[in-house]
């Protein structure tokens, strides 16, 4: 008998290759994943440092990207306030895939009373915009890390689910579920292991999208002082901050626009480089 | 069935679904089956006549609406939980398509392994050997255990699918047009597996089909289904050299290369099947029948009265008010 050799991750890797915009974003986004782990353990001064004598500086070998109107190393700045911003939008996309694709994936997969329950709510809170709705919640809990997370990941929560669930439901047909419930095994188990890896490559490229805008999200709680607070960096927050002097002090506009644009285009990017790898689309 | 012990008898079995816009459709509506010990049963019609729907209720993969389902005399229906779940995976199914009946993200030996051990405590040591003794019961290597399905053709899927319900030492086998989508070729390999399968394991068969000559070659016995009732049922010779119900007459000669064109274009019936959301008063039948109410005015009793079962020889059984009437011609070809 004749078996192809190659494995399926080989040709997932491949098709990734193929395509040069994916994988442009693949490269783009790691930069600046790596950047941002990478970058406070080799240039290691302190972000929250005043230094009132240089106030506003300019670029230099000692302060790469300047100083802000309090002295602050902006690079120093960037990369911690880009750790800030991207781990709590990358955590709040995992809160919201989790629970969200969760529900779904129950959802569609008993239906009945508990799907009808779960689409309702999923309704009203796709009824508010993401924004507005992230707004209500971070001002009702007040500021921080944890409050930011759960405010960013709340609205997200409904497109995740409806997509686990179209999937769940579509995948609960197929007959080699069929076959696992004529074969006796468990309802649990067909769920994990015969529904739930066939249904995920479509929430994964719906989580890299929600990444890209839940960097804008979190970007724009801090920008509103509803976010992460000082004096943690935070880009949204560097942003609002450096808006006052933005014509003496460019850069510290400049730099955290740039480290929020290139994140959200990689993970938007990602999204598209999933899509190929998963063949969404094509129903395979 | 010659008096053999009876493996799954399933009595006035009914399924019925509601359509989007709220209508009843009775997929299947008050059959009887009964499969004995050895037998392959082929069941026959056309596409959308309950099938597909009856064999999979008989396992329970569609709720069944009326009716009961006795495996090896125990009522289905009485039993919960694991017990059910034992019991069913008594009988086991064989799809239509090998390239949707493989989970795609798991291992052949994974598949297998996982059906062995639902229902009984296998070792961990033991669940290898006992892998490959499966694959090699239908013909693949040991090594197919360690690939993913997409390695395989057609034949082979069907193959490893039947492996998998092998794993389970099912009593009963619905095989839903288990070689139709297969290369002549291939079908015909997988079809002699399945007949070997039965005379070593002493399984038994629902043989799900639209291929007459096929189900003539293996079938011990035969039903015909139309719009979700059994129409006729016989000993599969009988039924094939002298079916009494003119549907029966109808499916054969129209079937492929068994009469001559001419003989196929005067038996052709006239118009579509029937929606099951409303079907026809009466016979269901009647509509299109040849010898029915729309040929003879006078038999008025086909639109009014569901025919009975019949008997017209031995275990030729008949659901027709004027069974027999419309005979085959003798067989020109083949």
């Amino acid at each position: 008998m004749t078996v192809a050799t190659t494995t399926r991750r080989g040709t997932a890797w491949h098709r990734l290759r193929r395509n040069r915009l994916s994988f442009a974003g693949v490269l783009v986004l790691s930069g600046v994943v790596i950047t941002v782990i990478v970058g406070p353990l080799l240039w290691r001064v302190d972000p929250i440092a005043i230094d009132l004598a240089n106030r506003l500086a300019a670029p230099s070998a000692l302060h790469p990207l300047g100083t802000d109107i309090q002295g602050r190393d902006l690079l120093a700045r960037i990369l911690h306030g880009g750790r800030v911003t991207l781990f709590v939008a990358v955590a709040s996309v995992v809160v919201a895939l989790v629970f969200g694709s969760g529900a779904g994936l129950l959802s569609g997969f008993v239906r009945g009373w508990f799907d009808t329950a779960v689409m309702r709510v999923a309704d009203v809170l796709l009824a508010f915009p993401p924004l507005l709705l992230a707004l209500v919640i971070a001002a009702a809990r007040g500021p921080g890390v944890a409050n930011t997370i759960l405010a960013v990941s709340i609205p997200a929560l409904p497109r995740f689910a409806r997509l686990m669930r179209a999937q769940s439901l579509a995948i609960r047909e197929r007959e080699y579920v069929l076959a696992a419930w004529a074969v006796g095994l468990s309802p649990l188990r067909i769920l994990f292991r015969h529904v739930l890896p066939n249904a995920v490559g479509p929430v994964t490229v719906q989580a890299s999208i929600a990444a890209g805008i839940a960097v804008l999200e979190v970007a724009g709680l801090g920008f509103l002082g509803l976010g992460v607070q000082p004096p943690s960096p935070e880009l949204g927050a560097i942003l609002v901050d450096s808006q006052t002097y933005l014509l003496q002090q460019p850069t510290a506009v400049l730099a955290p626009g740039i480290v929020i644009s290139l994140s959200i285009l990689g993970f938007n990017l990602l999204g598209d480089a999933l899509g190929d790898v998963f063949d969404v689309g094509s129903g395979s | 069935m010659n008096g053999k012990e009876t493996v799954v008898r399933g009595i006035d079995l009914r399924v019925a679904f509601r359509t989007e816009d709220g209508r009843r459709v009775r997929a299947v509506d008050g059959v009887d089956l009964e499969v004995g010990r050895g037998e392959i049963h082929g069941l026959v019609g056309e596409s959308g006549c309950g099938k597909t729907t009856l064999g999979r209720a008989l396992l329970g993969l569609v709720p069944l609406t009326g009716g009961r389902v006795i495996v090896d005399g125990v009522d289905i229906g009485e039993l919960r939980g694991r017990r059910l779940r034992r019991a069913r995976a008594r009988m086991q199914m064989i799809f239509q398509s090998p390239w949707g009946s493989l989970n795609p993200r798991m291992r052949v030996g994974t598949a297998i392994a996982e059906a062995l051990r639902a229902h009984r405590r296998v070792s961990r040591a033991e669940v290898r050997p006992r892998v490959e003794a499966l694959l090699a019961m239908v013909g693949l290597p040991a090594e197919a255990a360690d690939r993913y399905p997409a390695a395989f053709s057609g034949g082979q899927r069907q193959r490893i699918a039947i492996a998998r319900a092998l794993a389970v030492e099912p009593r009963f086998i619905v095989a839903d047009e288990a070689v139709a989508s297969l290369d002549v070729s291939v079908g015909e390999q997988i079809l002699e597996l399945l007949v070997g399968l039965r005379d070593r394991l002493g399984l038994s068969y629902l043989f799900i089909s639209h291929d007459l000559g096929v189900v003539e070659r293996v079938a011990d016995r035969v039903t015909v289904m139309y719009l979700g009732r059994v129409v006729e049922r016989a000993a599969a010779d009988e039924l094939f050299r002298a079916p009494a119900h003119p549907y029966t007459v109808a499916l054969l000669a129209a079937a492929p290369g068994r009469f001559p064109r001419e003989v196929r274009r005067a038996f052709v019936l006239s118009g579509d099947p029937p929606s099951p959301v409303d079907p026809p008063s009466g016979c269901v039948f009647w509509p299109r029948c040849p010898v029915g109410p729309t040929v003879d005015p006078s038999r008025t009793i086909c639109r009014t009265e569901v025919p009975p079962p019949t008997t017209v020889g031995d275990g030729h059984v008949v659901a027709c008010h004027f069974p027999g009437e419309v005979r085959l011609p003798d067989p020109v070809l083949r």
